[in-house]
């Protein structure tokens, strides 16, 4: 098993004894069923969006058909049944995560949103000039520019983790940049560009040596890997609703309560206020105080389905399938010629980036799309990584636990197909 | 793989594998760069224009196939013509990888990216040296960027 820290070690046989069903998985899906350009869908661009099981999409128009109301305000019964619906979803985002408190849950629209939110009031509050932060090379751009963002704003200095060939974080290195001037750690649990799973318990406990809070961008964390952000320590972890196979604009911030508490607001509104006058505005508590304006009230309600049908299936079964999956394809596409495969760290995630000699991933990615294949082909928002492997791009290919075996054979075929073009 | 054989057809496969003019320009006397953040496509065009006409064309870049063979393929159809006539090329080559063909001057050569049209995504991919040979000629400042 590759998935390090956050797995069990434990159990690998009694979880291959229920081993998932995944034909079963499949018929969940609504969307899995189609062709594309005449071929069955072979959807392998789960690290950009995942795909919705029918119980979330069912959510979505339960809620605008039987009970839509806004939340929080209304004494009438749709506005209960609303409220109680959103606010369930919160619960189920802290057991998923094993947070102490139901606040420490705070809906946003993105994790790109949750990171500026933390920079701009925990960042705002905390930076100084001269104050550092560190981030990893690895970094999505939406854990890069916020905080360069607010560094700029505060005189404060942005620190870079280096990688090494394998596309692994350099611990030492990291070590080295940890200092009294450091105030916040922000890193990805899992990279979506190269499928690294970072260290993040060590990293959270070195930083923590200098009272440093920590930040985990946990977009491709959170649909992959169990998680316990009582035993990480992390002060704040960040995923996003639709890689977890719930809808677009939601996402999740989690916050260690205290901490939150001490925070000023992010933005201002309806919602995050207790008391409203010309001259003084008290604000409200956590979570509300940074939940300003009418928030995606139906978003958080079919997430919360979501993360039921996540947990239902098992994330530690969903791990070891995808684990499965990832070695199987590991091994099938190093077989092929001209293809060489970027981000070889010993703990991966189920996504494989990989380039081929002398043919452009968006070429690439144009002849598996003909094979109903959807890969994604780019710099994934991770431009310094495409720099430091010195490419101007990669196609990529990510699984999530309803993909099988055999579409990653009508992936390799695919990527025959490009060669054929292409000699 | 008929589509696929119509955007990668031989001549596109031949300028993207070996590009022509491939090469800085040494006495150019306009250039652009262009660049598409969409898949990292880069290009710049360098240009020798004298009394109206193009006298010499290159491009160095780095790009995908329809890209690189694009602007190799663009080098060879304006060596030797009018300003106003590349203006033309440009607007007939546009209307074919769009699908909007109208009557327009004869493409030639360039009648091989008639697959694009097939492949919206890939538009822009056909069009880059094109947008940056324009700019080069307009002497606009800067990196021209298809988004």
């Amino acid at each position: 098993m590759t998935t390090g820290q956050s797995m069990t070690a434990a159990g690998s046989s009694s979880i291959g004894e229920s081993r998932l069903d995944v034909e079963q998985i499949r018929q969940d899906f609504p969307i899995l069923g189609q062709q594309v350009n005449g071929k069955p869908l072979v959807y392998l661009d789960n690290a950009a969006t995942a795909q919705k099981p029918r119980v979330v999409i069912d959510a979505i128009q339960e809620y605008y058909q039987t009970y839509n109301s806004n939340i929080h305000r209304g004494v009438h019964h749709l506005s209960q049944v609303a409220t109680e619906a959103y606010e369930k979803a919160r619960v189920k985002a802290q057991r998923l995560l094993n947070a102490s408190e139901s606040r420490e849950i705070i809906f946003v629209r993105s994790t790109t949103e949750a990171i500026n939110l933390v920079a701009q009031t925990f960042g705002r509050e905390r930076l100084q000039a001269g104050d550092e932060v560190v981030v990893s090379a690895m970094e999505h751009h939406s854990n890069i520019v916020p905080w360069q963002m607010i560094c700029q704003e505060k005189d404060a200095r942005l620190r870079v983790i280096p990688i090494n060939d394998k596309g692994e974080l350099l611990l030492e290195e990291y070590e080295r940049l940890l200092s009294e001037r450091t105030r916040v750690v922000a890193v990805t649990h899992i990279s979506n560009a190269l499928g690294t799973i970072n260290p993040i318990e060590q990293m959270i406990e070195m930083a923590h040596q200098y009272d440093a809070a920590v930040l985990i961008d946990g977009a491709q964390g959170a649909p992959h890997l169990p998680l316990d952000v009582q035993a990480l320590d992390c002060e704040f972890y960040a995923f996003s609703g639709h890689k977890f196979y719930g809808p677009t604009g939601v996402g999740v911030l989690y916050g260690k309560g205290d901490l939150l508490d001490s925070l000023p607001p992010y933005q201002g509104g309806g919602e995050m206020i207790l008391s409203v006058s010309f001259e003084e505005t008290t604000y409200n508590v956590v979570p509300h105080r940074f939940e300003a304006g009418t928030p995606n009230i139906v978003g958080a309600i079919a997430l919360g389905k979501a993360i039921d049908y996540v947990i239902h299936i098992g994330l530690e079964r969903i791990a070891y399938h995808e684990d499965e999956l990832f070695r199987y394809a590991t091994q099938q596409l190093s077989g092929l010629p001209d293809l060489t495969i970027i981000g070889t760290a010993d703990s991966k995630a189920s996504i494989i980036s990989f380039v081929m000699d002398d043919i452009h991933a968006h070429d690439v990615g144009t002849i598996l799309d003909q094979e109903g294949v959807a890969v994604r082909t780019g710099h994934h928002c991770a431009q310094p990584v495409m720099d430091r492997f010195e490419v101007p791009a990669t196609s990529r290919a990510s699984f999530a636990f309803y993909n099988t075996k055999e579409e990653v054979d009508v992936l390799v075929e695919g990527i025959g197909k490009v060669i054929e073009v292409f000699k | 793989m008929s589509l696929l054989r119509d955007l990668y057809q031989e001549v596109i496969l031949d300028h993207s594998k070996s590009p022509r003019n491939f090469a800085q320009l040494s006495d150019a006397n306009r250039q652009a760069d262009g660049y598409n953040p969409l898949c990292g496509d880069k290009v710049t065009v360098y240009l020798k224009v004298e009394d109206g006409v193009v006298e010499d064309v290159s491009f160095k870049g780095a790009g995908c196939a329809i890209s690189t063979a694009s602007a190799s393929l663009m080098t060879q159809a304006v060596k030797g013509k009018g300003l106003a006539e590349t203006e033309e090329l440009f607007k007939s080559f546009h209307g074919l990888v769009t699908g909007k063909a109208e009557e327009g001057v004869e493409l030639g050569e360039l009648m091989a990216f008639q697959g694009v049209s097939e492949f919206p995504v890939r538009v822009k991919c056909a069009t880059l040296a094109w947008h940056t040979l324009q700019a080069a000629l307009e002497k606009e400042a800067g990196i021209i960027s298809t988004e």
